[in-house]
C-alpha cells in the first residue's frame, strides 16, 4: 500500500516536474505562424484589404478571420502560397483578381505637389515640388495610396498594358463539362 | 503578373485533324461485334433477339433520362455511341432466353447507376455493362443461370417469331426441354459432387467446347473465334492495342497450363478455360474499355493479367463457374492505383522523376 | 532486309508520336521562286530569343541593303539588317506573328527598287580565321536558328566551346507538315549547306556534323549525299519520318542514343543542333558577307494556287506573299509555322521574321471543326507523348486549377509539340491547357518576384523614414541646444555685466 503510494506520487512528481520544465524550455515567443504569414505579405501596408497594415492582416490570417484571398496586390499568387503555407485548399476560381494595375499621372492635371510622392509606400513617384510627378512600372504595387492623396485627380489606376511577354494563352473553355 | 486577355480566345494549334472520334471509335468497335451477334442469334432464335432489342433501347434510355435531367443536350452524347455499346455489351453476356425485364432492369441499371450517376461519359470508375451483369447475376441468380442448348433458328424445332415473344414476355414453359449446362458451370457442379473431370467429361451428357461456338453460353459469349477476331480488326484499327487482350488471356492460360498440368482430374486444360464463358469477350471487349482500363502500357499489362488471373481464380476455387465479370471489377477498382503507380519514364529524368546525369548522358556514343 | 532485321528495326523505330498527312507536295517539288521586291518592308526589332534590337537609325534615313539598323542590346540578343536599300519610314508598332495579335517594333523600309548593297569585306578563306573570329562574325550577321527557336546561332555556339562539343546535328527533319523550306534549301543549296555545316563545325570544334533527315524526303538525301561525299566527317543520316522527329530531344536521341537530361541543354551532353537553313545562312554570311536579311519561306495550304518555296526578304508582309502564289478560296484559317505548332494570325499584314518557316492558308475542309468533348480516357495522349507525359492527367489538373499538380506530373518537360491534341478522339485543346498552365505559372513567378522587389523597397522606404526622422530630431535637439547655449552665454554676459556695474558702484561707493 505504502509502496504503491510513494512510487505513484514520486512519478506523478517527475512527470510534473518534466512537463513544468518543458512548458518553459520549449515555449513560443507570439505567434510564428504569423510572423512567417507576415513575411510572405508584400508589406507595404497599402490598406486596399481594409485592415491596418500587412502585419494585422497576417495575424488576421493565422487566426482563421481572414481569408487567404484578402490580398489584392498579392493576387493569385499570394493566394495560392498561403493555401500551401495553412495546407488548405482555396478554390481560385473564385478570386477576383482585378489583373495587376498601376498608377498612372495625367500630365496635364498635375500640379507637384508631391503629396503623392509621401504617400507611395514603395517609393514608385518619382518628382519634385512644382515638377510633374511620373510612376515609376517596376516599382508600383497598384496599391492606390497615392490615388486619394491627389487634389487634383491626376492619379488613375489602370491595368498594366499586356505586352507579347506577358500574354498567357486563356483557359480552353469546354461545354460539354459546363 | 496575369495580364488582361482578350475577349475570344484564339484558334490553337494543331490547325489539323485525325479523323478519329469517340463516335467513329464506337461504331467501328459495333461493327465489329455484328457478326458474333448475328451468330448468337441465329444459335439462340427469336427470344434473343427481343432481348438484345429491349437491352440496348433500356440502355439508351437510361442515359436519354439522365442527361435530360441533368439539363444537358441529350443528342450528340447518345450520338457518341457510348450507351449502345453499354447496352450492346451486356445484351451480349446475358442468357439468351432471358425475360425481358431482365434486360430492362439491366440496361437501365448499366447507363444511370454505373454510369450517368458518376458524371456520364469518362468518369464512371467500374464497367458498366458488367456493375449491371453483376447486379442482376446476385439480384436474379435464377433466371440469370439458364442456360439453353443451342437450337438453330433455322431448324425445325426452333421457336417461331410469336412462340419466340412469348418466351420473352411469360418465360420459359417447359425448362427441362431446352436448357444445359455450361461447361465451366458442369464441371463446378460435378467436381463439387465428387467426380473428377476425366469421368465426368467423358460422360455423354458433358457440353462440349468448340471452336465454332456451338454450345451453352451466354448470348455473345460462345462464338469465341468471332469474338477474338473482332478483336483483331479493332486492333488493325489501332483502336485497342495489344497489351490488355494479350495480358489478360495470358493470365488465364498460364495458371491454367500449370494447374492442369499438376492434376488434370481437377483443373480444366486451357483450351477449355480460353474458349469459354466471357474470355474472350471480357479480352478483346469488356477489359479493354477505355474509361475503366489504365491508360499506359505497363498498367494496362498488369490490368490485363489481373483480370486473367483472378478469372481463373474464381472459376477455379470460386462459388460462381464464370468469373470475368467479378473480375473486371476488380482490377477496374485498382484501375486509378495502377495509374498512380505505372508512370511513363519522361523523357530525361529517371523512372523517379529526378533529372539524368548529364555527365553520363555525354559519355554515351 | 531480312525479317529478324526489320522487326529489330521495329523495335528500334520511335514508339511515340504521330504520323499526319504531310502535305508536302506538289510545294516541295517546286523549284525556289524568288518574289519581287515589295515596295515597303517592315523589319520587326525582336526576331529571336532574347532582347530586342535596339534601333540606330532615324525616320527619314537612307539605308543600304544589309546596313545594320537594330543593334543587339545584352547578353542573348542579335542585330537586324536592312533588307533592302531605300528610306526609313517608320519606327513603330506592327502586328507580331503570335497568337495574341498584340503589336510589337518594327523598321519600316520604302524600298527605293535599286536593292543597293552595302560594301563589306569578305574574308578570302573562312578556315583561315580563329573560331571565335568565326562566331563574331556569324553574331553580326544576326544569325539565330531559323527552325523556328530562333535562338541567337553565336550564343548558342559560344556555348558550346564551354561545354566541347562533340557533334554537331544539323536538323533537317523537317517533320510538319506542309512545309518544305528545309527540303527545298537541301535540294537547290546543298553544297552550299554542307559548307556552313562545316564552317560551323570549325567555329564550336565539332569532331562531327550529323545531318538527320526524315526519310520522306528522298531527293534532299540524295542531293546531301552528293554534296557531303567529299567531307567524312559530315555524314548524312535518314530518320523515320515521324512527327515531332524535328523536335531537338528527339533527334539527338534517335540520331546519337543520348537524351538531354530535362534541366539541361543539348550542349551539356556535347551535342548542338541546328537547322540545315540556318548553315545555309552561315554560309551565305562567312562567303559573301551577306546578313540574314532573307530566307526561304513555304507558302502552302488548300487555299493556295500556287503553292511552293519563295526566296522572301525579311519584313515582307504575309500579305504580299499570298497575293504572289494567289489564292484559289477564301482561307479558313491562317497559320504562320505547320499546322502542328503553327500559331494562327488573325489578318495577313504580318511581317516574315527571321523564324518564320512557312505561311498556310488552310481552306475550311482542312481544320478541324469539332467542339470538345468529355475525356473517355482512352489513353492515346499518353502513347504519342515524345516525352512520355500523362497528357489527360495533366490536362485534369490544370483544368482544376491545380497547377502546381500538373507541374509534378512534368509540365515543364512539355514541349508543346501538338501530339496529344492531334490524336484526342474527344477534341481536347490539351496543349492550350498546357500552354495557359505554363503562363500562369510563369506570370505567378514574375508577380512574386515583383512582390519580393515591392516589400524590399517598402522596408527601404520605412528606414529612410525612420533615419530621416532620426536625424529631424537631431537637428532639432542641436538646435534647442545650440539655443539654450547662446541663452546661457546670454545670460552669463548679462549677469557679468551687471557685476561689472556692481563692482563699480561698490568701487565708486568705497572711493
Amino acid at each position: 500500500m505504502l509502496a504503491a503510494v510513494t512510487s505513484l506520487t514520486a512519478l506523478g512528481a517527475i512527470l510534473g516536474c518534466g512537463l513544468g520544465v518543458a512548458a518553459r524550455k520549449f515555449a513560443v515567443e507570439g505567434d510564428p505562424l504569423a510572423d512567417e504569414i507576415e513575411a510572405m505579405m508584400p508589406g507595404s501596408n497599402c490598406g486596399q484589404c481594409g485592415m491596418a497594415g500587412c502585419s494585422a492582416v497576417a495575424k488576421a490570417i493565422a487566426e482563421g478571420s481572414a481569408t487567404v484571398t484578402i490580398c489584392p496586390p498579392g493576387g493569385k499568387a499570394l493566394a495560392t502560397a498561403l493555401a500551401a503555407k495553412l495546407g488548405i485548399s482555396v478554390d481560385l476560381g473564385d478570386v477576383v483578381d482585378s489583373g495587376p494595375q498601376i498608377a498612372q499621372v495625367k500630365e496635364e492635371i498635375c500640379i507637384g505637389c508631391c503629396r503623392c510622392m509621401k504617400a507611395c509606400p514603395t517609393d514608385a513617384v518619382v518628382g519634385a515640388a512644382k515638377q510633374i510627378h511620373n510612376v515609376i512600372r517596376e516599382a508600383c504595387t497598384g496599391c492606390g495610396s497615392c490615388v486619394e492623396r491627389c487634389p487634383t485627380e491626376a492619379i488613375t489606376l489602370r491595368p498594366v498594358p499586356v505586352t507579347l511577354q506577358h500574354w498567357v494563352w486563356p483557359k480552353p473553355e469546354i461545354e460539354a463539362e459546363a | 503578373m496575369i495580364p488582361v486577355l482578350p475577349a475570344s480566345a484564339p484558334a490553337t494549334a494543331p490547325h489539323t485533324v485525325t479523323g478519329s472520334s469517340v463516335t467513329r471509335i464506337m461504331l467501328i468497335l459495333l461493327a465489329t461485334l455484328v457478326p458474333a451477334t448475328v451468330y448468337g442469334f441465329w444459335l439462340y432464335g427469336w427470344p434473343s433477339i427481343f432481348l438484345w432489342i429491349v437491352t440496348v433501347l433500356s440502355a439508351l434510355l437510361g442515359e436519354a433520362a439522365c442527361l435530360k435531367m441533368a439539363g444537358r443536350r441529350a443528342m450528340p452524347s447518345l450520338l457518341d455511341g457510348s450507351a449502345l455499346v453499354t447496352g450492346w455489351l451486356l445484351a451480349l453476356s446475358l442468357p439468351p432466353w432471358a425475360p425481358w425485364w431482365i434486360g430492362c432492369i439491366g440496361g437501365l441499371f448499366a447507363t444511370i447507376l454505373a454510369k450517368q450517376v458518376f458524371g456520364g461519359l469518362g468518369y464512371n470508375l467500374f464497367n458498366p455493362a458488367m456493375v449491371a451483369r453483376v447486379f442482376l447475376l446476385i439480384s436474379f441468380p435464377v433466371q440469370m443461370t439458364i442456360w439453353i442448348a443451342p437450337m438453330p433458328i433455322t431448324a425445325p424445332a426452333a421457336l417461331n417469331f410469336h412462340d419466340g415473344l412469348l418466351v420473352f414476355i411469360r418465360g420459359i414453359p417447359d425448362l427441362d426441354a431446352v436448357t444445359s449446362a455450361s461447361l465451366l458451370g458442369f464441371a463446378k457442379t460435378e467436381l463439387s459432387r465428387g467426380i473428377d473431370l476425366f469421368h465426368s467429361l467423358a460422360a455423354s451428357t458433358a457440353p462440349v467446347t468448340t471452336f465454332s461456338g456451338n454450345r451453352t453460353g451466354s448470348l455473345g459469349e460462345t462464338a469465341a473465334l468471332l469474338i477474338a477476331a473482332g478483336g483483331l480488326v479493332l486492333m488493325a484499327f489501332r483502336i485497342i492495342s495489344w497489351h490488355i487482350p494479350v495480358a489478360m488471356l495470358a493470365g488465364i492460360a498460364i495458371p491454367a497450363l500449370i494447374f492442369n498440368s499438376i492434376d488434370p482430374a481437377r483443373y480444366l486444360d486451357v483450351s477449355a478455360h480460353l474458349l469459354s464463358g466471357a474470355a474472350m469477350l471480357g479480352a478483346f471487349y469488356i477489359a479493354t474499355d477505355y474509361v475503366t482500363s489504365p491508360n499506359t502500357k505497363y498498367g494496362q499489362l498488369v490490368f490485363g493479367f489481373g483480370c486473367g488471373f483472378l478469372t481463373y481464380v474464381i472459376r477455379t476455387w470460386g462459388g460462381y463457374p464464370e468469373g470475368v465479370a467479378f473480375a473486371v471489377l476488380l482490377m477496374n477498382a485498382v484501375t486509378p492505383v495502377i495509374d498512380r503507380y505505372l508512370k511513363p519514364r519522361i523523357l530525361g529524368r529517371d523512372w523517379r522523376g529526378a533529372p539524368l546525369d548529364p555527365a553520363i548522358e555525354k559519355a554515351k556514343s | 532486309m531480312g525479317l529478324i532485321e526489320k522487326f529489330l528495326h521495329n523495335l528500334k523505330a520511335p514508339h511515340w508520336g504521330v504520323h499526319p498527312d504531310d502535305h508536302k507536295r506538289p510545294a516541295a517539288d517546286a523549284p525556289i521562286r524568288v518574289l519581287p521586291l515589295p515596295a515597303r518592308l517592315y523589319v520587326p526589332l525582336q526576331q529571336h530569343v532574347g532582347q530586342a534590337a535596339r534601333p540606330i537609325v532615324l525616320v527619314g534615313q537612307k539605308v543600304l541593303k544589309g546596313q545594320l539598323i537594330g543593334e543587339p542590346q545584352g547578353r542573348i540578343s542579335a542585330p537586324v539588317h536592312a533588307p533592302t536599300s531605300g528610306t526609313i519610314t517608320a519606327i513603330g508598332d506592327i502586328t507580331a506573328p503570335h497568337a495574341s495579335g498584340l503589336p510589337f517594333d518594327a523598321i519600316t523600309i520604302t524600298s527605293d527598287g535599286l536593292d543597293q548593297a552595302i560594301e563589306v569585306d569578305v574574308p578570302a578563306d573562312p578556315f583561315a580565321l580563329s573560331p571565335t573570329e568565326i562566331t563574331n562574325l556569324i553574331a553580326a550577321a544576326g544569325i539565330v536558328g531559323l527552325g523556328g527557336a530562333t535562338f541567337p546561332a553565336s550564343v548558342k555556339m559560344a556555348l558550346g566551346k564551354r561545354s566541347e562539343i562533340t557533334t554537331l546535328i544539323v536538323n533537317g527533319g523537317e517533320c510538319e507538315p506542309y512545309l518544305s523550306c528545309d527540303d527545298r534549301v537541301m535540294r537547290d543549296h546543298a553544297a552550299d549547306v554542307v559548307d556552313g555545316v562545316r564552317l560551323m563545325m570549325y567555329g564550336m570544334g565539332a569532331k562531327e556534323a550529323l545531318v538527320g533527315i526524315e526519310d520522306n524526303k528522298p531527293e534532299a538525301i540524295a542531293a546531301m549525299r552528293k554534296a557531303a561525299s567529299h567531307f567524312p566527317k559530315v555524314k548524312i543520316r535518314p530518320v523515320p519520318a515521324r512527327y515531332p522527329m524535328g523536335s531537338d530531344r528527339q533527334l539527338i536521341q534517335t540520331l546519337t542514343g543520348k537524351e538531354v537530361p530535362s534541366d539541361c541543354r543539348a550542349a551539356d551532353v556535347g551535342v548542338i543542333v541546328n537547322n540545315v537553313n540556318t548553315a545555309y545562312c552561315v554560309h551565305r554570311a562567312l562567303r559573301f558577307g551577306e546578313p540574314l536579311i532573307r530566307r526561304i519561306v513555304t507558302i502552302n495550304g488548300g487555299a493556295v494556287w500556287q503553292p511552293g518555296n519563295l526566296m522572301v526578304p525579311i519584313g515582307t508582309l504575309a500579305a504580299d506573299l499570298f497575293e504572289f502564289v494567289g489564292l484559289k478560296s477564301e482561307p479558313a484559317r491562317l497559320v504562320m509555322g505547320g499546322p502542328m505548332m503553327g500559331t494562327v494570325i488573325s489578318h495577313a499584314n504580318i511581317p516574315v521574321v527571321k523564324g518564320t518557316s512557312g505561311f498556310l492558308a488552310l481552306s475550311e475542309e482542312e481544320i478541324p471543326h469539332s467542339e470538345a468533348g468529355p475525356c473517355i480516357r482512352c489513353g492515346n495522349c499518353t502513347s504519342v507523348c515524345p516525352i512520355g507525359l500523362l497528357p489527360l492527367e495533366m490536362a485534369a489538373r490544370v483544368r482544376a486549377g491545380d497547377l502546381d499538380g500538373a507541374s509534378t506530373m512534368g509540365l515543364s518537360d512539355c514541349i508543346s509539340c501538338g501530339c496529344c491534341s492531334y490524336i484526342c478522339p474527344s477534341h481536347i485543346p490539351l496543349v492550350q491547357y498546357f500552354s495557359h498552365a505554363k503562363g500562369d505559372l510563369w506570370a505567378q513567378e514574375r508577380s512574386k518576384l515583383k512582390m519580393e522587389a515591392a516589400k524590399k523597397l517598402a522596408v527601404d522606404r520605412a528606414a529612410r523614414l525612420e533615419r530621416e526622422a532620426k536625424e529631424k530630431a537631431e537637428a532639432a535637439a542641436r538646435r534647442k541646444a545650440e539655443r539654450d547655449a547662446a541663452k546661457a552665454a546670454e545670460a552669463a554676459a548679462k549677469a557679468a555685466a551687471a557685476a561689472t556695474e556692481s563692482t563699480a558702484t561698490t568701487t565708486e561707493t568705497v572711493s
